[in-house]
C-alpha cells in the first residue's frame, strides 16, 4: 500500500520533510520504522510517537491506515 | 444522558490579548449561577539557555488530533468536576516573551471545583495535546521546547 507519512515540529526540520509518500508492504509499526530509519537515519536518535487515525500506536501495531504521523515531544502551554 | 457538546475552536493565531481575556470574563456576568471562576494564563518565558535569551516561541500543532484531544479533555473535565462552563484557547504561530499563549477559564457555582479542574486541565493539555514549540533566540537561532 502507499502510505502518507507526516512529520511535525523538530522531526520535520531534521528530515527536511513535512509530508512524503512511500510504498509499504504489510507489517507492523516496527517494520515501518526500519524503512523510515533507512530513509532518514537521523530519526533513530530522536524521541517520537507514531499516530495512526489520531491514536498512538506501539511497535507491534499493524499499519492499516494510509496516513501515519510522527510526533516529537509536546510543548503546549 | 450526558449532553453532547460541539467541538469548540481552541487555536488562535498569535498571542492571546488581555482584551480578549477581559471580554471573555465580561461575557459571564449574565450567568448568575456561577459563584467562582478560575483562570490559568500561560506566558512565554524569556529563558536563558547557554547565554542566549528566548525572545519568542513559534507554535505549531497536529491540528486535527489536537482539536479532537481538546474536545476529549473538555468532556472528561466536565464529567470529573461540577463546572458551569469551560473555555480553552491556545496560540499558534509566533508568541513573544511576556505574551500569553494559553488561556484556560473554568466556572462553577463553588470554588473547590474550579481550583481542582484548572490544575487537571492544564496538566492534561500539556501532556496530551500534540502542540510543538520552537524557541527562537535573539540571534535567530532556535531550539525545540519540550514540556517538563
Amino acid at each position: 500500500m502507499t502510505l502518507k507519512i507526516k512529520y511535525f515540529g523538530m522531526l520535520a526540520e531534521i528530515t527536511q520533510c513535512e509530508e512524503e509518500t512511500l510504498s509499504f508492504s504489510k507489517g507492523t509499526a516496527a517494520d515501518l520504522l526500519k524503512v523510515l530509519f533507512e530513509k532518514h537515519p537521523i530519526l533513530e536518535e530522536k524521541e517520537f510517537q507514531i499516530a495512526q487515525n489520531q491514536t498512538f500506536i506501539s511497535n507491534d501495531s499493524i499499519i492499516s491506515n494510509a496516513e501515519i504521523v510522527l510526533l516529537p515531544p509536546f510543548a503546549g502551554g | 444522558m450526558t449532553k453532547e457538546r460541539k467541538p469548540k475552536p481552541v487555536f488562535i493565531e498569535g498571542a492571546i490579548s488581555a482584551e480578549f481575556i477581559g471580554n471573555s470574563i465580561a461575557k459571564h456576568q449574565s450567568k448568575t449561577t456561577i459563584g467562582a471562576h478560575d483562570i490559568f494564563l500561560g506566558q512565554v518565558r524569556a529563558d536563558q539557555i547557554e547565554g542566549k535569551t528566548v525572545k519568542a516561541i513559534e507554535y505549531t500543532a497536529y491540528e486535527d488530533m489536537a482539536n479532537s484531544k481538546f474536545h476529549d479533555i473538555r468532556e472528561a473535565t466536565f464529567k470529573k468536576f461540577n463546572l458551569t462552563c469551560m473555555h480553552i484557547y491556545h496560540s499558534l504561530g509566533t508568541v513573544k516573551a511576556g505574551e500569553i499563549c494559553l488561556f484556560v477559564f473554568v466556572s462553577s457555582p463553588r470554588r473547590v471545583d474550579v481550583f481542582n479542574a484548572i490544575e487537571y486541565l492544564v496538566n492534561t493539555i500539556k501532556e496530551q495535546v500534540p502542540i510543538f514549540g520552537k524557541e527562537i533566540f535573539e540571534d535567530q537561532s532556535h531550539q525545540w521546547k519540550v514540556n517538563s
